[in-house]
């Protein structure tokens, strides 16, 4: 007799199986794939695993991706929810492009998923979530269940009857069923802590703080998870547990951070480090709401937030909150920047410091409002009416939303401007680790108002210093009464002129205050690579980690390419076309039909290559490998 | 008169004047925006208000053009915003007297909405809304407030839009001081500025103007001697709801609808009148709805000038500082190392 079957005899079954059916494999990179119906918890279930992931020391990358319905019907194609997390020891770039793990809620998340999954991955399926009604929801012909009709073949499918065994872990609880199901995330959760060697300790502290006054429902979720956990020691196919060691980071404090998030921290220094008050006016618009949600938080920061009317009286509100010394900020995606136009043009005439943060999704139009897109360039650029430039700066990972804010916050006050925040959807809701900065670190914002001139000469609101800026000047400072307004204004005085001459100076003036900000930043750098060579891949914003990705694959077999990301696109920095000339080709990848492309083609007469998808979706790395390496 | 400090520091005595600046004023000659712009300018004189805490803020149109000709702080905004700017000023600076200046076509069509919620928000400042029934700067075509056949070079059959009544669009808003007064009864006109800038919290105050190039004698039913007695009931607080060029009318409610009654005729006497209640609502708003068309309608009742309805709300800004002020005490200064390491965070060694 085997001696492991010997043992079972002696032991008993149970305790062989905690100990013994197990192995332990090391992985060095996992991408996961949560996927149910919009009520099936799927966001919360992968943030918790997420935020669990990161305390492990893995480097990470997420990518929510959900409909733009609350409650899509349910069990349909078009409600299924998904959240993909890409983790592991090694640097981690983007959210990757195929899963090793699918977690299938239900039919619909499976066929919707399914074209994704790497040869032999593994699919987390709930048994429960495949009756015939939702195989009919899910839009498979009569009599065809894929969990019999050996389609999955390919792919090593564990199926747990979630819902069921949800119930029966809570049967002696006092939840009705429709509160009991909602638990069933949290089976899945314990399972997957199981399945990749962790504890529950950071999702129980989790619950724990969210339900503190809901100790029923605190208790079910709890029961689950423990559940799901166990489900892993007991159940003889699973076999194996994996583990991911922690990545090799810089040293440092770390946390996760969503991009939204990042963007408020980012915010809220910036407003520390000039003494004002950040005031956000903002109307609730995808994906750009939490950012309000998260700085109503902040009140103990002198944060004030103002839910408007509407996409308009918000960035009016913040002009007039600038206009009183405030640092006025809104917050938007597309439709609404295309609403907020005029009162930026406004901002534009005076010259006042206001940040307007787009956080872009797919247009035109309502468009696609959870799917992400970079489509708002040109609109951020020349959508007024006008001479009208603004700087335009933009995050490119959800980490760097945190210092892309700091920087338009702190070139709005520094050259009276409003400036343009781009984000996206993407970065928005992704989440990724942060070695974050100690306070004491990050660079003081001088802010300057003017005050009433000492010999008693008058105040001239639109005189101006080398920069071509003009002073900030606060009404109920005495001495500097004045008036501001949308008509052109006199040069220096700031009275209305019609005069054709000055008419002509000021634009030009305030193209030159914009172009001269170039001046006040750094030079572009290069993210990877060498700073000459075949091939320079030129991004900008969410496309950060594909061109990361990318570009080390390509040295790694020998290709001489480089990547460069702009963090400012307006003015671009001052070598960028000295850069690019180093390079034989210049390629630029983005989420749009080229609008970057078209701007760089115009302004410095280079014959761009650009690669383009417009499907929502981020880039992926192989099909950016490949039109890499078709170019080379 | 008002004291502020001049350039050396030093007190001045301020008079209308004063309150003047040194740009032309553009309003076509005879435009009743002049005589408004004179009785802000004493008033605020009168008031002891201090320029450099005095801001106007106007959208577009000619009653916007109102900032350029004050010498305090003042916004001459985009067309029919006033009132979002002000509320973020109001918010980010709330010790400033502000005043939103605007017209029926900026405040109450391009900017309708936002009216709206700045009554119900009840910021502290004061809104002057002159209403000319007709669009001057854009040379003459209907407001909102024009009446209905009106011809106009965009109504050249003759216009099928309902006029809006701003007063009654107040109160349905619940702002919390509503008043009317027209530009040609200068002692009227400063009495109610002065009122609304006496209130705290949003004051609205309906001015009737006359545009003699595109809608001259709109309200001269209600400005001239001959009529106006007949056509207007001026509102007191707590007195009986008489008019008349002897004050021979009054007006007493027959359950909710109000009545035109003879005080000669020996059938009624003051006591039987209905007697303003500023603090009112309900009475308020049927006192909104005396908004009959004198021209076509003969039996109109008398157009109601004054304050309609005044009462006291926390105004918005004290509620936010108010929030803002409790966060900080409960939570203490936000810690800004705190904030950016969140609650869970590890060390890579």
């Amino acid at each position: 007799m085997p001696v492991l079957q010997t043992l079972f005899l002696i032991f008993g079954s149970k305790l062989f199986s905690y100990n013994m059916k197990t192995q332990m494999l090391e992985k060095e990179a996992v991408i996961i794939k949560f996927a149910g119906d919009s009520g099936d918890g799927m966001q919360l279930t992968g943030g918790l695993f997420t935020d669990d992931t990161a305390i492990s020391g893995s480097d990470l990358a997420t990518f929510p991706d959900f409909p733009a319905e609350i409650r899509a019907p349910a069990g349909t194609l078009a409600g299924v929810s998904g959240f993909q997390l890409h983790f592991g020891s090694r640097e981690i770039f983007t959210p990757g492009d195929r899963f090793d793990i699918l977690v299938a809620m239900n039919a619909a998340a499976l066929k919707v998923n399914l074209g994704q999954l790497v040869p032999g991955a593994t699919i987390i399926i709930n048994e429960d979530g495949f009756d015939s009604k939702n195989l009919r929801l899910a839009k498979y012909p009569d009599g065809v269940n894929p969990l019999e009709d050996g389609s999955l073949s390919g792919y090593h499918i564990i199926k747990i009857p979630v819902t069921k065994m949800t119930r029966e872990a809570l049967k002696d609880s006092t939840l009705g069923t429709k509160e009991q199901d909602r638990c069933k995330n949290m089976l899945v959760l314990g399972l997957l802590l199981w399945r990749y060697n962790r504890t529950m300790d950071t999702t129980l502290k989790f619950l724990q703080a969210k339900f503190k006054n809901k100790p029923d429902i605190l208790a079910a979720n709890e029961t689950v998870l423990q559940a799901g956990y166990h489900l892993g020691d007991t159940r003889e196919d699973f076999t194996d547990r994996y583990d991911v060691k922690p990545a090799q980071l810089a040293k440092g404090t770390y946390r996760s951070i969503m991009g939204n998030d990042s963007l408020v921290l980012g915010l809220i220094t910036a407003s520390k480090k000039a003494g004002l008050p950040i005031f956000y006016g903002s109307y609730p618009i995808t994906p750009a709401s939490s950012i309000l949600h998260s700085l109503a938080k902040y009140k103990n920061f002198g944060v004030k937030t103002f839910q408007a009317e509407d996409e308009i009286a918000a960035v009016c509100s913040a002009i007039g909150a600038s206009y009183g010394g405030n640092i006025g900020v809104t917050g938007t995606s597309g439709p609404g920047l295309a609403l907020k136009g005029e009162a930026i043009g406004l901002a534009v005439m005076l010259e006042l410091p206001l940040v307007i943060c787009n956080i872009q999704r797919g247009g035109p139009s309502t468009g696609l409002p959870t799917k992400t897109e970079q489509s708002d360039l040109l609109q951020a650029y020349y959508g007024r009416n006008g001479e009208c430039p603004l700087p335009i700066v933009s995050a490119s990972t959800p980490a760097d939303a945190f210092d892309a804010a700091y920087e338009a916050v702190r070139i709005a006050i520094q050259h009276m401007t409003p400036v343009i925040l781009l984000s996206d959807g993407y970065i928005a809701n992704g989440a990724e680790p942060w070695k974050f900065p100690k306070a004491a670190d990050i660079p003081e914002i001088k802010v300057e108002f003017a005050s009433a001139r000492e010999n008693g000469t008058p105040f001239m609101p639109y005189a101006r210093d080398e920069r071509r800026v003009r002073q900030w000047a606060i009404p109920g400072t005495p001495g500097l009464l004045h008036r501001v307004g949308g008509l052109e204004k006199e040069d220096v005085t700031g009275n209305v002129s019609y005069d054709p001459a000055n008419h002509e100076h000021m634009v030009k003036t305030r193209e030159a205050k914009v172009e001269l900000i170039a001046e006040h930043i750094p030079e572009q750098k290069m993210e990877a690579g060498s700073d000459h060579g075949d091939l320079l891949i030129l991004g900008w914003g969410s496309t950060y980690g594909v061109c990361q990705a990318v570009t080390r694959g390509l040295m790694e077999v020998g290709y001489k390419v480089g990547h460069a990301h702009l963090r400012y696109l307006r003015p671009f920095p001052r070598n960028l076309g000295e850069l690019m000339s180093r390079f034989e080709k210049v390629m630029i990848p983005e989420i749009n039909n080229g609008q970057l492309a078209k701007i760089i083609r115009d302004k410095y007469l280079l014959p761009v290559v650009q690669y383009n998808k417009i499907q929502g979706t981020p880039i992926t790395n192989e099909e950016l490998y490949d039109f890499a390496v078709s170019l080379l | 008169m008002s004291v502020d400090i001049n350039m050396n520091g030093g007190p001045v005595i301020l008079k209308a004047k004063d309150f003047a600046t040194d740009q032309d004023v553009r309003w076509c000659p005879g435009c009743g925006d002049y005589s408004i712009l004179k009785q802000v300018q004493t008033v605020l004189a009168d008031l002891g208000k201090q320029p450099h805490e005095t801001v106007f803020v106007s959208g577009i149109g000619c009653s916007s053009r109102f900032p350029y000709y004050m010498e305090t702080y003042g916004m001459h905004s985009i067309h029919g915003r006033a009132p979002a700017f002000a509320a973020g000023l109001k918010m980010s600076n709330p010790e400033l007297g502000i005043w939103v200046i605007t017209g029926d076509g900026d405040g109450l069509s391009i900017g309708g909405n936002h009216l709206m919620h700045l009554f119900r928000r009840n910021f502290n400042l004061n809104v002057l809304l002159f209403n000319n029934q007709i669009y001057g700067l854009t040379k003459g075509q209907y407001s909102p407030t024009s009446e209905e056949n009106k011809r106009t070079s965009s109504t050249p059959y003759g216009s099928i839009d309902h006029p809006v009544n701003p007063i009654a669009l107040a109160l349905g808003c619940e702002a919390t001081f509503v008043a009317r007064s027209m530009d040609r009864d200068v002692k009227h006109l400063k009495d109610m500025l002065v009122q609304a800038d006496g209130h705290t919290g949003t004051s609205f105050l309906e001015i009737y103007q006359n545009c003699n190039i595109f809608n001259d004698g709109a309200f001269f039913s209600f400005t001239e001697k001959a009529t106006k007695p007949s056509t207007t009931i001026f509102l007191e607080n707590g007195q009986p709801l008489v008019f008349g060029a002897e004050n021979e009318k009054g007006i007493r409610l027959d359950g909710f609808k109000p009545q035109v009654v003879d005080l000669n005729s020996g059938k009624y006497s003051k006591d039987d009148l209905w007697v303003h209640d500023e603090s009112d609502l309900i009475k308020a708003q049927i006192l909104s709805r005396f908004f009959d068309d004198h021209h076509t309608n003969e039996h109109a009742l008398p157009r109601p000038f004054g304050v309609f309805y005044r009462t006291e709300r926390p105004c918005y800004e004290d509620l936010l500082f108010g929030q803002i002020e409790k966060a900080t005490g409960t939570l203490g200064d936000g810690n800004l190392d705190k904030l950016l390491a969140g609650s869970n965070t590890w060390e890579i060694k």
